[in-house]
């Protein structure tokens, strides 16, 4: 623990740039919960990217012939409607989650960060403007709206991601918001200012990092129900189309035989419970972890 | 060096209705490479004037020149090469998150100026710091030591004014002396202008040539450094202020 305070000199320079995060890292296997989200993670990802070789079939063969075979035997987890093996369909199906969140992070996380440093930093009218706009996002559920943008768009998983990223920026503006104005009167921002930095270059530099624990906190936390919406969005024939195996569409299809195929929309939710509960640990793990309070530790 | 001329500086803070006059009409002016203090009890606008100055507050009435130049017709470059801030408390000056290298790079940056690594060195070297120090954090280093990176900062772009906001007041005895005692040495070797806003008589009568009573916005009085002594104040709540501080220190 007390290597890192005295690494030797000539590596502490890369050190001083890894340690906080092998710090944070260190601090969320320290507490059961947050561990558990982040293998049940860990796993997920791995899963994804050997998909191929762990399924045990094609996820997308249909074989007319071995229907609704309960788990056992050749198939782990059984088989569906059109005789598709279901393990093999969750494995290929964790793509397209990650798939999901990953797209869905990276447009949402800088938009919200964009939106709110800036209204927060320079106020007046850009914060006036910018936060209507939030609200009028705001005033709507998530879930209904991303409805709506899909049912305007057109059914399909891009379409789905678009709606889900567009509902899910605006809590994250409100929050760099918030976070910015407590900052933004502070003596280090004055004095970046007596040093002739620009209010972009004040945003980036300075208000940005301030903001990011808080905002990667509550995207780790937003990321189960971005997983929801999506499933929810799937299961409504809205967002992914069969034959795709995303989670929410299989249970959107094996809903018809749940009474005496009990496997087909089992799997499937049971993924989608635990990598939402994963990811919500993990969210919480964070949020201690990254504590301003635990700063003086690290 | 340069010196500062303020004129008629006036401010009001707040909106609308519940605009207060914190500053009506301030004016006093400081010698090329003298130390002016500003003394005061607590609200009387003393960070008030240094924040006019910087131009950090920008609505204000009056004139304000330095060197002969007005601060308003400077270009932002230039400004921040004519005068530099020291604040109050040294835990909320620097960023949390930056390391010393980066806070003294980005100006550097900003200004676009030549021999970085040197110029970053010899700026430590000047406030007694070792060279190692460019990778730590603020949280790693002690409040002196942040005050002295505050000090590294502001001189690294070689201003010709130093405007300081009670440089030493979050920092207890033997510290202080060591942060003062940097600060009047740095004044010897290169002749910068001080302008010193604190509320302790003794860091005044150690620091400053002549130092300015404010009251509630307001000069009250300009007095010599000698004036301490033997309190030859003519202004009544100058005198009190003054009295009032010898006898604190008798007590203690
Ligand atoms: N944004 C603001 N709106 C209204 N009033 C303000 C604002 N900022 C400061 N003031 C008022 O201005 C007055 C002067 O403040 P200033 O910070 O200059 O005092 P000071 O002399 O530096 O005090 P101290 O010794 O406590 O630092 C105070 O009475 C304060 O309440
Ligand atoms: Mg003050």
């Amino acid at each position: 623990m007390t290597d890192i305070v005295n690494a030797p000199k000539p590596a502490s320079r890369r050190r001083s740039a890894i340690a906080p995060l092998l710090n944070v890292l260190r601090f969320l296997l320290r507490s059961p919960t947050s561990a558990f989200g982040l293998a049940v993670i860990a796993l997920l990802v791995l899963l994804a990217i050997f998909a191929p070789l762990l399924a045990t079939h094609d996820p997308n063969v249909q074989n007319l012939n071995n229907v609704l075979q309960p788990p056992g035997g050749n198939h782990l987890f059984g088989t569906d409607e059109l005789g598709r093996d279901i393990f093999s369909r969750l494995l290929h199906g964790t793509r397209i989650t990650l798939n999901i969140i990953f797209l869905v992070t990276i447009t949402v996380g800088p938009i919200g960060l964009a939106v709110g440093t800036i209204a927060g930093y320079l106020g007046g009218i850009f914060d006036t403007i910018l936060m209507r706009i939030t609200d009028i996002f705001l005033s709507f559920p998530g879930l209904i709206l991303a409805l709506a943008f899909v049912a305007a768009l057109g059914p399909s998983l891009n379409n789905a991601i678009i709606a889900i990223a567009l509902t899910s920026w605006p809590p994250i503006a409100r929050l760099a918001r918030a976070e910015t104005l407590t900052f933004r009167s502070s003596d280090y921002i004055a004095a970046a200012r007596l040093q002739g930095a620009s209010p972009f270059r004040i945003i980036m530099h300075s208000i940005v990092p301030m903001c990011l624990p808080s905002v990667m906190i509550r995207l780790t936390l937003n990321m189960a129900t971005v997983i929801l919406t999506a499933a929810g969005l799937g299961f409504l024939g809205l967002g992914a189309q069969p034959p795709m195996p995303e989670w929410g569409a299989m249970i959107a299809t094996g809903r018809r035989y749940m009474l005496d195929s009990w496997w087909l929309v089992t799997f499937p939710g049971v993924s989608i419970l635990l990598v939402s509960l994963a990811f919500n640990l993990l969210g919480d793990g964070l949020r201690d972890a990254l504590d301003p309070k635990q700063m003086n530790r690290r | 060096m340069k010196s500062v001329e303020v004129t008629n500086l006036g401010i009001a803070l707040g909106h609308g209705a519940k605009a207060v006059n914190i500053l009506p009409d301030v004016s006093f002016t400081v010698e090329q490479g003298e130390c002016f203090g500003l003394v005061g009890e607590s609200g009387s606008g003393k960070s008030t004037v240094l924040r006019c100055i910087s131009l950090l507050l920008e609505h204000w009435r009056g004139t304000v020149k330095i060197g002969g130049a007005s601060v308003r017709d400077m270009g932002v470059i230039e400004r921040c090469r004519t005068v530099q801030m020291v604040f109050q408390d040294p835990y909320g000056s620097l960023h949390p998150r930056h390391s010393v290298r980066t806070v003294l790079y980005e100006p550097l940056r900003i200004h676009n100026l030549d021999r970085r690594q040197e110029r970053m060195e010899q700026a430590l070297r000047d406030v007694g710091l070792p060279i190692s120090f460019l990778d730590r954090f603020p949280h790693q280093l002690s409040g002196g030591q942040r005050q002295r990176v505050a000090i590294a900062r502001a001189l690294i772009l070689e201003p010709d004014v130093l405007l300081l906001d009670e440089p030493t007041s979050a920092l207890d005895v033997s510290v202080q002396a060591e942060i003062l005692n940097l600060l009047s040495d740095l004044r010897a070797r290169r002749g910068y202008t001080y302008i010193l806003v604190s509320h302790d008589l003794a860091v005044v009568d150690y620091m400053c040539d002549r130092f300015a009573v404010m009251r509630s916005g307001e000069i009250v009085e300009v007095l010599d450094r000698a004036a301490l002594e033997n309190n030859s104040a003519t202004h009544d709540y100058a005198r009190e202020l003054i009295s009032a501080s010898i006898a604190y220190d008798r007590a203690s």
